[in-house]
């Protein structure tokens, strides 16, 4: 059996609270509709559905973290440094909608627990830290690193949070803190790396097109720009 | 070719490979959340739980399970040309309904009734 890219399934947290979250994941995705609606420009379409795309297909590269588990790539930090929070929330959850409808990865009743932790806590958490980090003048690579590694620790709590209010079954709410944070630690980490090599390498190509870099001073030397001033909140 | 379009292009292919062809090389352990949630159970070789108590039990049938993609692979075919062919597809759909998406929410010079 392939275990690729596994998100929540069907039945693991019960309904009322899939429907909460479903409520609240329409919500917020409305109000990212409407911010989005600010960055978005003919430039930027494509590039966040290519941004879209690539989530997906890193997606798919599982990595091992610990003897018989592995991780994934959940995007959400990459997609605010490329694409800015409100386009990435949305990037992040189109792969989630493709993968519950297409491939069966994530069930459909549960796509609001998994656009919540995913697109919505993942992407905001990792935002948060990469307007943080840069405004420090940390260099872009460790920003996308540790933002990456507290954006999917935040998603996991966001599981854990479910869990407590609909899940049952097995672990004690503490014991699954304990086991999604650890592994998630060492996920976070193999995505900080993924996320930092990608957006070095757009960032080394084409800086205009990293949203985390927008407005901002841009000097002679090409790594030197990339650590000044703030990021453009829309 | 302008600069936003070769750049497009590239990352597209980049994008192609990576789920078509470096997929197959992913690892097939559970994940951090399919291990947290299979904490508990005892399982068989086909991954089919044995005994014990865990999250895992709850899980019921997803919505598409049936899908001709269900699982990242093509229905009726195996091995590594199913997975990459799945993932490819993938990529494409995610990238169309991603632009479409995208394209409808966009601000627009005018604004079109």
């Amino acid at each position: 059996m392939d275990a690729q890219a596994m998100h929540i399934s069907n039945g693991l947290i019960d309904a009322p609270v899939s429907a909460a979250f479903a409520a609240l994941a329409v919500a917020a995705l409305t109000f990212c509709v409407l911010r989005a609606r600010h960055d978005l420009d003919e430039r930027l379409a494509p590039m966040a559905g290519l941004v879209a795309a690539f989530i997906f297909a890193v997606q798919m590269l599982n990595f091992p973290v610990l003897p018989g588990v592995s991780g994934h790539l959940l995007g959400g930090a990459l997609a605010a440094m490329l694409v800015g929070p409100w386009v990435g929330a949305l990037c992040v959850t189109v792969v989630l909608v493709v993968q519950a409808l297409l491939f069966a990865d994530g069930g459909v009743t549960a796509l609001g627990l998994n656009v919540t932790n995913m697109a919505l806590l993942g992407t905001a958490a990792g935002y948060l830290v990469i307007v943080a980090l840069l405004r420090l003048r940390i260099p872009l690579f460790a920003t996308a690193l540790l933002a990456s590694v507290i954006s999917v620790l935040v998603a996991a709590q966001g599981f854990v949070l479910e869990y407590a209010l609909g899940g049952g079954n097995g672990l004690s709410v503490g014991a699954m803190f304990a086991a999604m944070s650890g592994s998630h630690l060492l996920i976070g980490l193999g995505e900080g790396l993924i996320t930092a090599v990608t957006v070095a390498a757009v960032a080394r190509s084409r800086p205009d097109l990293v949203y985390a870099l927008r407005r901002r001073p841009v000097e002679s030397s090409s790594d030197r720009h990339v650590v000044q001033g703030a990021p453009h909140v829309a | 070719m302008s600069r936003n379009r070769i750049f497009l292009l590239t990352g597209l292919l980049v994008t192609l490979l990576l789920a078509g062809v470096v997929s197959s090389f992913a690892s097939s352990a559970p994940d951090g959340l399919d291990a947290a949630a299979r904490k508990g159970c005892t399982f068989d070789a086909q991954g089919n739980i044995t005994g014990g108590d865990c999250l895992a039990k709850r899980a019921a049938d997803n919505q598409t399970a049936d899908s001709p993609l269900a699982d990242y692979g093509i229905r009726g075919l195996d091995g590594p040309l199913s997975t990459g062919l799945a993932g490819a597809i993938g990529v494409l759909v995610t990238l169309g309904v991603g632009y479409g998406v995208f394209r409808l929410v966009r601000r627009r010079p005018t604004s079109v009734g």
